[in-house]
């Protein structure tokens, strides 16, 4: 199992605010154990995929040039439970930042209705041992999973691209996400 | 311009935000750490809420000196030295660090800070009214 909490971005704009969607399904091993019979997607996972959502727009904010930690949660509300066959749309908003860290609001919803709201704060880290875990790549490899770069905008409305230094030049990128996608999807 | 009272609401309101205290929590005498449970990460935290509530920039280790207790220049034996004092007073004008220095153990320090010593760093920060 990959720790992937969310399953894609639904938009995504520089420095302000992403949406995400987790769907819920019951193929998932953990939801047999939580809790037999009586299936609930864990807060504690609603609370991942927020700081997934909120993480990467940090950390595409300042380019991938810092090592984003969820640091703190200073609220988390639940207002109903999760179940299987169940689509979480999630959605972070850059509140704060400096060149400590960020402040993001964050919610999830089933349809309508608020399922959590929560406040998370994350820190900028400098550790070396770090860097293994926290490598740019690999946060541009999630943001292409994701699909943010192809919903993505900067805030100028242009469309979201990496870092200049992170991919030998956009077209080179453009052309390695059409290869990835099936044969016969014309974007 | 804010005056005193405007000062200490936001500073209030941060603090009750960031630690998930009550109101009646917070006094001007009440220690951070020790009164209000405050962590290291609190004060990430705090300095976020206090900036955008006063649209100021506190540059690390300016509210929190940290470095000073980590300076082999500063600490012995796990005491802040008399230069170290004095470096900490001069760094923390706003803090009354009297009662620190006549036992000035690293591990107090953390402590030490104050709602009111808070008030009046961010008062050094904003022009206030009155």
């Amino acid at each position: 199992m990959r720790w992937f909490w969310i399953d894609r971005f639904l938009e995504f704009e520089s420095g302000r605010y992403a949406t995400a969607v987790k769907c819920v399904s019951l193929a998932e091993d953990y939801l047999h154990d939580h809790f037999p019979q009586s299936p609930i997607f864990p807060n504690s996972l609603v609370i991942e995929g927020l700081a997934q959502t909120g993480g990467l727009l940090v950390c595409e904010h300042n380019q991938f040039t810092e090592k984003v930690i969820l640091a703190k949660l200073p609220k988390a509300q639940f207002f109903c439970e999760a179940k299987p066959g169940d689509v979480l749309t999630y959605k972070a908003t850059i509140e704060y930042e400096n060149a400590d860290g960020a402040a993001v609001s964050a919610t999830s919803h089933i349809g309508d209705r608020l399922q959590c709201q929560a406040e998370i704060v994350f820190a900028h880290l400098n550790a070396p041992w770090l860097g293994t875990f926290f490598s740019p790549e690999a946060f541009l490899s999630m943001m292409r999973v994701f699909g943010a770069y192809r919903v993505g905008h900067a805030a100028d409305g242009s469309p979201l691209l990496p870092p200049p230094g992170m991919c030998t030049s956009a077209k080179q990128f453009r052309d390695e996400q059409l290869a990835a996608l099936p044969s016969g999807i014309d974007p | 311009m804010p005056t005193k009272e405007e000062v200490y609401e936001k500073i209030k309101l941060a603090l009750v935000d960031a630690l998930g205290v009550d109101d009646d929590e917070i006094k001007p005498q009440a220690t951070l750490v020790g009164d209000l449970g405050a962590e290291s990460i609190d004060f990430l935290d705090i300095v976020f809420r206090l900036e955008k509530a006063f649209d100021i920039k506190i540059p690390r280790g300016e509210l929190f000196p940290e470095d000073v207790l980590t300076d082999a220049k500063y600490v012995k034996d796990g005491r802040v030295t008399d230069t170290g004092v004095a470096e900490l007073k001069k760094r923390m004008p706003f803090a009354n660090l009297d009662e620190f220095a006549k036992n000035p153990i690293v591990q107090d320090f953390a402590n030490v800070l104050t709602v009111a010593d808070m008030c009046r760093f961010v008062e050094s920060k904003v022009q206030v009214a009155g």
